[in-house]
């Protein structure tokens, strides 16, 4: 879920761009007219779709699912901890908290390590050897999740179990294989926003005399800020909407976790879970469940934003 | 006749296999205003680098030679090359404040330098923006973002922020080729203001301003010093042909 709309955003803007790049010359000199339009209409027209096909989705997942919030009541489906549709009995209360503490807790290591690898592939390496970092990071990010889940299940798991106690499928197990799967998104926007930050501003601070150290901290850091936040949005985003490696090492267990080692069912996991079997009401209470993920997926992006812009005006 | 602040002696810079200097010698005086002048491409901005040991930061280039400041030598093993550029300033061709504050622009050099108390900060902030120029146009609006003043300005806070580090030398490279004329009046007034206090050596490939800011001219071609005197003898009376080929503006 929140890989598509993070997808669907940016495909938007990639097309926005192209589609302003063929103007300025195009249109006075090589190209007819009617062909110039023809591109334009086709990228537009692919443009509309991809939006549409987003909002039509949209559109139903929320269809399917209010019906349901109305019947249960929305309090009453958000913060009742009792998930049990045998009995009728529809709180999804463990899970939001489950998503909330498995995406931070990966957020939590993932990040400043990815920030300093960031750091280093650009900065201090080599370029050549940061070059190759970079792109052997790059290829990390096209492994898919149940390649990662399954490592988790056979090595981190039994780690777990044997050295920290428990029976391993844990928060912990969730936030060390996502923190893993959204290094990647870290490290490479992250390294680009730096590689993109002009020369200009490190000469101007290393000509103050300051060292490499004091300019990445007090120049090219701060120049780089939007994207390294647009890094940690896009993993967040990531970890939020991973389904198949969270559901492989977390156990699924439908109460709140009283420890890092305690299993841990997330809104995603809860719908790939059941939606085989499930009907009715329990159909309609999964598609809410996705509903709600839409709706906290959009919270915490607005709830970055915003705090991003009260640290841009603290630290001006 | 002044003091000798800085003096080259068979200054040569390679990049990889491309030699772009060639055993520049140059003695450069206390507060006087040193141009360098000559088509682009000839070494004039790596020669000002090579004062501030500024080019080393690029993979590949290799100086020989020597540069004394104040008769000590800047190429040895054991300089410190962060006091050596607390000593010589640069302002750069591209206006490049820092996208924070004009305060935080002024304070970022004296920060780094280990100034924490704020009364001292901003009392150094208010001498630098004053003695760049600046102070009146902008002193309502110190936290406001350094970008969004305009180029002229820019430079200006540029200057302030070299000046906040108490320089001893200035190097300018092309600092007012952004710039419109009356921008550039304004930052030739503040050269002029600046040289009682600082030696400056400034790159500029306009041959008036040079002519108008300077007291001692040297012109370069293909990476070398190939004239090297008082401005005024060297536009009145050049030495060299290609000086005056140059300054008449046969080729360049
Ligand atoms: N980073 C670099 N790598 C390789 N060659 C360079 C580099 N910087 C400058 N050069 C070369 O050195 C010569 C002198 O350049 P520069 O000092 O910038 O000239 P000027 O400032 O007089 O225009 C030019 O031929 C330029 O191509
Ligand atoms: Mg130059």
């Amino acid at each position: 879920m929140g890989k598509l709309i993070v997808n669907g955003l940016s495909a938007g803007a990639v097309k926005v761009n192209s589609e302003e790049k063929n103007r300025p010359h195009g249109r006075q000199r090589f190209q007819p007219l009617n062909i110039e339009r023809g591109i334009e209409f086709l990228l537009k027209l692919s443009a509309a779709t991809a939006i549409l096909a987003i909002i039509l989705i949209t559109i139903f997942i929320f269809a399917r699912g209010i019906p349901l919030i109305f019947k249960t009541g929305l309090i009453d489906f958000i913060f009742n901890l009792k998930w049990s549709p045998t009995h009728g009995s529809y709180g999804i209360a463990a899970m939001l908290v489950g998503s909330l503490v498995v995406t931070l807790s990966s957020l939590i290591w993932a990040v400043p390590l990815g920030i300093s690898g960031a750091i280093f592939m650009a900065e201090i390496a080599p370029p050549r050897i940061g070059n190759m970092l970079g792109r052997m990071v790059e290829l990390l990010a096209g492994i898919p999740s149940v390649v990662f889940g399954f490592f988790g299940l056979i090595v981190i798991v039994p780690f777990i179990r044997t050295h920290l106690g428990g029976n391993g499928m844990s928060v912990l197990a969730g936030a060390i294989i996502l923190g893993i799967m959204i290094l990647p998104t870290i490290i490479s926007i992250s390294r680009d926003s730096i590689l993109s930050v002009p020369a200009e501003y490190k000469e101007g601070s290393l000509a103050l005399g300051a060292t490499h150290m004091q300019s990445i901290k007090g120049v090219i850091l701060p120049a780089a800020r939007s994207g390294i936040i647009t890094a940690i949005i896009l993993g967040m985003g990531r970890a939020i909407g991973e389904t198949m490696a969270v559901v492989m090492v977390t156990g699924n267990s439908t109460m709140i976790p009283g420890s890092i080692l305690s299993p841990v069912r997330t809104m995603t996991s809860n719908i790939v879970l059941e939606m085989g079997y499930a009907s009715g009401d329990h159909q309609a209470a999964l598609f809410a469940t996705g509903a709600v993920l839409f709706i906290f997926i959009v919270i915490l992006n607005l709830v970055v934003n915003i705090s991003i812009k009260a640290g841009k005006n603290y630290a001006n | 006749m002044s003091q000798l602040k800085l003096k080259s002696e068979n200054i040569k810079v390679f990049y990889k296999d491309f030699q772009a200097l060639y055993d520049v010698n140059m003695d450069i005086e206390e507060n006087r205003v040193t141009a360098l002048i000559g088509p682009s491409g000839c070494g004039k901005s790596t020669f000002l680098r090579t004062i501030n040991r500024l080019n080393e930061l690029i993979e590949g280039t290799r100086t020989e030679g020597q540069i004394y400041l104040d008769e000590r030598p800047i190429y040895e093993k054991d300089r410190d090359v962060v006091e050596l550029r607390k000593k010589v300033g640069m302002v750069f061709q591209k206006p490049s404040v820092f996208p924070m504050s004009i305060y935080e622009n002024v304070a970022y050099g004296p920060r780094i330098h280990g100034i924490k108390d704020r009364n001292r900060l901003s009392e150094i902030v208010e001498r630098s923006l004053k003695a760049a120029n600046l102070w009146n146009e902008i002193s309502d609006r110190l936290n406001s973002p350094a970008a969004r003043l305009s180029g002229g300005q820019q430079q200006r806070l540029v200057i302030a922020r070299v000046l906040a580090v108490e320089p001893e030398v200035i190097l300018m490279d092309e600092p007012a080729s952004a710039l419109d004329p009356i921008s550039t009046s304004r930052l030739e007034d503040l050269i002029a203001e600046l040289k009682k206090n600082y030696t400056i050596v400034i790159v500029t490939h306009n041959m008036q301003q040079a002519a108008r800011i300077s007291d001692y001219t040297g012109f370069f071609l293909n990476g070398q010093l190939v004239e090297f005197s008082c401005t005024d003898e060297l536009f009145v009376n050049p030495r060299d042909k290609r000086t005056e080929d140059y300054i008449t503006g046969r080729f360049g």
